[in-house]
């Protein structure tokens, strides 16, 4: 089921929350809505959900304008970023919900929860409460509950926002797994640039109500349309008007055509890479990342005088 | 939210200073507070009850047979058991729609909610008596169509309910918005309507606040007298409430009947605490998953703050 | 873990359409239950006090007997406010720091002036400090009878508005103020007190406005003497009685007002000094 919305405009008193945002979002595919804080992309999600109304624009579901139809009919799932479990239903319960209240025979009920705890890996946890899980049980939970229902989009917000790293990082992989099996369209929204680029097909970078630019993790990354969309997404250092990728710039221990002097400033050992702090002769700080044999070969200490040359830089016009 | 009522807290940790200095400062101090509590609040109602049985057991259960004994008792039970439930359903339309609708003039309808707090009992019962008794527009317009409120039960149902009022909804509202409206879209998100949804998301999650709620209410209701003595009229038989008929008692010199009539509801009060202690340890053992208030300190519902609990 | 507030812009309340917080019907029977019980009488309260003119309201509320009576009103609710203020407090600090046997039974206790009605308070007041009191000591009929019927029917107040904040006091604060070399007292007024201060004025407003309105538990052992021991709503009950309608209005709208005046105050008082010590 493709997602596409259309002029959506959204505004919270006079806080402007999107602006003119139209967006297609292809059918089976795991698309991130990548974003600051009051970007926007929450407020999208949810406008897609139903769970709000843009004050103008339309989205489709399909075919369907669903613009003012509400949650309960439009076939969507949705995972919330603390969970928002029924506290007072056991976890079993909590992934029945959506089909006890269509109504289900008790077998089929019963069948699919199980099946749906099995996936989720869950399933000893059945007659727990929600407060007796861990927050990752929770967030599992919560998916097994939106995918009980089958919806044709499953929708996320900031899903692993609330998770410790290394549970973000498991669940992260676990969900891309997820989708593979499953096919579900799926929208989620992150501020994490590497959880994006890590999980998603598409992303969807979102800055002050408006898209900046959508594209494959790949594409963002290599060819960004702007400032914004290059160091929100991968790191960046300046090098004068030039915007420019760590591992693009050259350090070398000779003067050469087009280097300039620089002085390194600390040098921190990241275990695989190692990143090296400059001091420019004109007073800029710049850095770089170099592989670790490099950084050796070359042997870079503190206070060593180099010349420093991007590889490849990025100039963009003044917006 | 913290358990205030059921305080288990450590110990004094002295902070610094002489150990012993500070033993001796802590069990003063002590000794001060369980003065003034045995001063203030455990003789006097020790008193009552003593008072009470003065003349053994035989007067006092003469007074609670006596016709007027009963029928204020069974008064003051009709009426609570009318007004509750009204306060009650009410109470919770007016909380979800203060927590969790917009509309021009929630700053008001929040105010009012405050408002018989800060009024006296007996200005409630002026109030009342003056849009309902037979001189105004609206008492006149239902005294011609049969119906009495003032000087009539209806009246005394109507200034319970003034008094009772904010209860249900200041316990209500706090619950409402700490939990917040996640799990109630989790449910549309699911499928549920709204009615489906307050039946078995929102409800079940703000019950102890219902719960707690009512039992203030339930308190409030059955010890109300001063504005329900304006509004009765005290008509001897069928407009005594057992707290007017305690005052009544005691201007007839009926010393026994009074203090027999203050014991009883005495003992309802001395039930309805233990109804909140058993709500506040009940508390403790569902754990902190639950949202529940905790203590009397009922939070404000309009953000001008007017936190006030009014007289009896 | 409990759901915490989600970073969504703050005047969201609701969700989608009706769903978004739009929805009147609910509000409606709202707006219609406090119409009738509350809006309405109060307004009637209100255009019963100018009845008889600007006049006659600005002569019933500084008839001398009115006068004495909100003078003896305001000044017992002030006496017994500052009073609880320290003996709640005292009273709020055992019940939080210190430990012994009986404590918990002493704190359902504390609830105790909330629960019973005040008719019966004034009874069992007047027991035990009445004409024959066990101890001797008769104050019936004085003005002094009124503040410990006060007393006793806001206890509650204070102490529950207060217990709570030094349950959750972070102790750490005092223990970095004793590192720092603060004595017990000095880290009792310059770290305790001040956090203590805003849930004092907020237990302190509900007191006032409890006292100022009290009538059951004062009517029997005051003895209700006309500018002596007769408090404002004594007053006004024999206005109603007298079949003064108007009067009795024009005095109970100064008392609301008086009492809305004198909340709002501690309300202001309190947001300012909770501003700056950003506790509660």
């Amino acid at each position: 089921m493709a997602i596409r919305v259309e002029g959506i405009n959204k505004r919270f008193g006079t806080f402007t929350a999107l602006n003119d945002v139209s967006l297609n979002v292809p059918d089976g595919q795991l698309t991130a809505l990548l974003g600051p804080s009051g970007s926007g992309k929450s407020t999208l999600l949810r406008i897609i959900a139903g769970l709000e109304t843009p004050d103008s624009g339309s989205v489709f579901l399909g075919d369907r304008d669903v613009t003012r139809v509400p949650p309960q009919q439009r076939g969507i799932g949705f995972v919330f970023q603390h969970y928002a479990p029924f506290k007072h239903m056991t976890v079993r319960d909590n992934v029945a919900f959506g089909l006890t209240i269509r109504k289900r025979p008790k077998a089929e009920i019963e069948h699919r929860v199980k099946e749906l705890l099995q996936l989720v890996q869950i399933e000893q946890f059945g007659d727990r409460y929600p407060a007796q899980l861990s927050g990752g049980q929770r967030q599992r939970m919560a998916l097994a509950r939106a995918l009980a229902v089958e919806p044709e989009v499953l929708l996320l917000d900031e899903p692993f926002g609330a998770l410790d790293a290394r549970v973000r990082k498991e669940l992260r992989s676990w969900l891309r797994r997820l989708h593979d099996e499953t096919h579900v369209t799926t929208v989620f929204v992150t501020h994490d640039q590497e959880e994006a680029m890590d999980v998603a097909d598409t992303i969807v970078v979102m800055d002050n109500a408006r898209i900046e630019q959508v594209g494959s993790p790949r594409d963002l990354y290599e060819h960004p349309a702007n400032e914004f969309v290059m160091s929100f997404v991968g790191p960046v250092t300046r090098v004068d008007e030039s915007w420019v990728r760590p591992h693009d710039l050259d350090i070398l221990t000779e003067p050469t055509e087009n280097a300039t002097e620089a002085m390194i400033e600390r040098v921190v050992y990241l275990g695989f890479e190692v990143r090296v702090e400059l001091l420019r002769t004109d007073g800029s700080h710049v850095w770089a990342q170099v592989p670790r044999d490099q950084a050796e070969s070359l042997e870079l200490t503190r206070g060593q005088i180099v010349y420093v040359r991007p590889s490849k830089a990025r100039v963009f016009s003044a917006a | 939210m913290t358990a205030a009522s059921s305080a288990t807290a450590t110990g004094a940790r002295p902070v610094g200073g002489n150990a012993r200095r500070s033993r001796a400062v802590r069990l003063t101090v002590r000794g001060i507070v369980l003065l003034y509590l045995a001063l203030l609040l455990l003789l006097p109602v020790a008193m009552v009850f003593i008072r009470a049985f003065e003349g053994g057991i035989g007067p006092v259960v003469q007074a609670i047979g006596r016709p007027a004994f009963q029928a204020a008792f069974w008064l003051t039970v009709q009426i609570t058991v009318i007004t509750v439930p009204i306060c009650t359903v009410m109470g919770v339309v007016t909380a979800l729609a203060i927590a969790r609708r917009r509309f021009p003039g929630r700053a008001v309808l929040n105010a009012l909610v405050d408002l018989p707090f800060a009024l006296s009992p007996i200005v409630i019962g002026l109030s009342l008596f003056l849009v309902y008794g037979t001189n105004s527009p609206i008492g006149g317009f239902l005294a011609d169509h049969g119906i009495t409120v003032i000087f009539a039960v209806p009246g005394m149902i109507l200034a319970t309910i003034f008094v009772c009022l904010p209860f249900v909804i200041r316990e209500v509202v706090p619950v409402l918005r700490e939990i917040g409206t996640d799990q109630e879209e989790a449910a549309y998100t699911l499928g549920a309507g709204p009615v489906r949804t307050f039946w078995r998301v929102t409800l079940p999650a703000i019950r102890w606040g219902i719960v707690y709620g009512v039992i203030l209410t339930t308190a409030r209701s059955l010890g109300e007298f001063g504005a329900v003595a304006i509004v009765s009229g005290k008509i001897s038989g069928k407009t005594i409430t057992l707290t007017t008929h305690v005052q009544e008692r005691y201007e007839a010199f009926d010393i026994v009947g009074a203090y027999t009539a203050s014991i009883v509801l005495a003992g309802m009060a001395l039930l309805v605490l233990v109804g909140m202690q058993l709500y506040q340890s009940g508390r403790l053992h569902r754990g902190s998953s639950d949202d529940a208030p905790s203590s009397l300190m009922l939070e404000p519902v309009s953000t001008a703050g007017s936190r006030t609990g009014g007289g009896i | 873990m409990t759901d915490a507030v989600s970073s969504r812009p703050q005047s969201r309340s609701g969700v989608g359409g009706f769903y978004d917080g739009r929805g009147l019907l609910g509000p409606g029977l709202a707006a219609l239950y406090l119409g009738l019980i509350v809006l309405i009488p109060i307004s009637a309260l209100i255009w019963q006090s100018f009845g008889e003119g600007l006049d006659a309201f600005l002569a019933a509320v500084t008839s001398p007997q009115a006068l004495a009576a909100l003078r003896l009103t305001f000044w017992a609710s002030l006496i017994v406010v500052l009073i609880n203020a320290v003996m709640g407090t005292l009273v709020a600090w055992v019940l939080v720091r210190d430990d012994f046997r009986g404590k918990a039974i002493i704190n359902s206790l504390i609830d105790l002036p909330f629960a019973l009605p005040t008719i019966v308070t004034g009874l069992t007041l007047l027991a035990l400090y009445g004409p024959r009191s066990p101890f001797g000591i008769n104050i019936a009929y004085q003005p002094v009878s009124i503040l410990i019927a006060l007393l006793f029917v806001t206890l509650p107040f204070m102490v529950r508005s207060v217990q709570p904040v030094l349950l959750e006091l972070d102790r750490d604060m005092e223990e970095a103020a004793a590192s720092l070399g603060a004595s017990p007292v000095t880290v009792i007024r310059r770290v305790i007190l001040p956090n203590l201060v805003p849930a004092i004025l907020t237990g302190g407003a509900l007191c006032f406005a409890r006292c100022m309105g009290e009538f059951g538990s004062v009517v029997l052992i005051s003895g209700n003497i006309p500018s002596s021991t007769e408090v404002a709503s004594v007053y006004i009950k024999g206005l109603i009685e007298g079949d003064r309608p108007s009067a009795a209005a024009a005095v109970s709208v100064l008392l609301l007002i008086f009492s809305l005046v004198l909340l709002t105050t501690f309300d202001l008082l309190r947001r300012r000094i909770s501003r700056h010590s950003e506790v509660g």
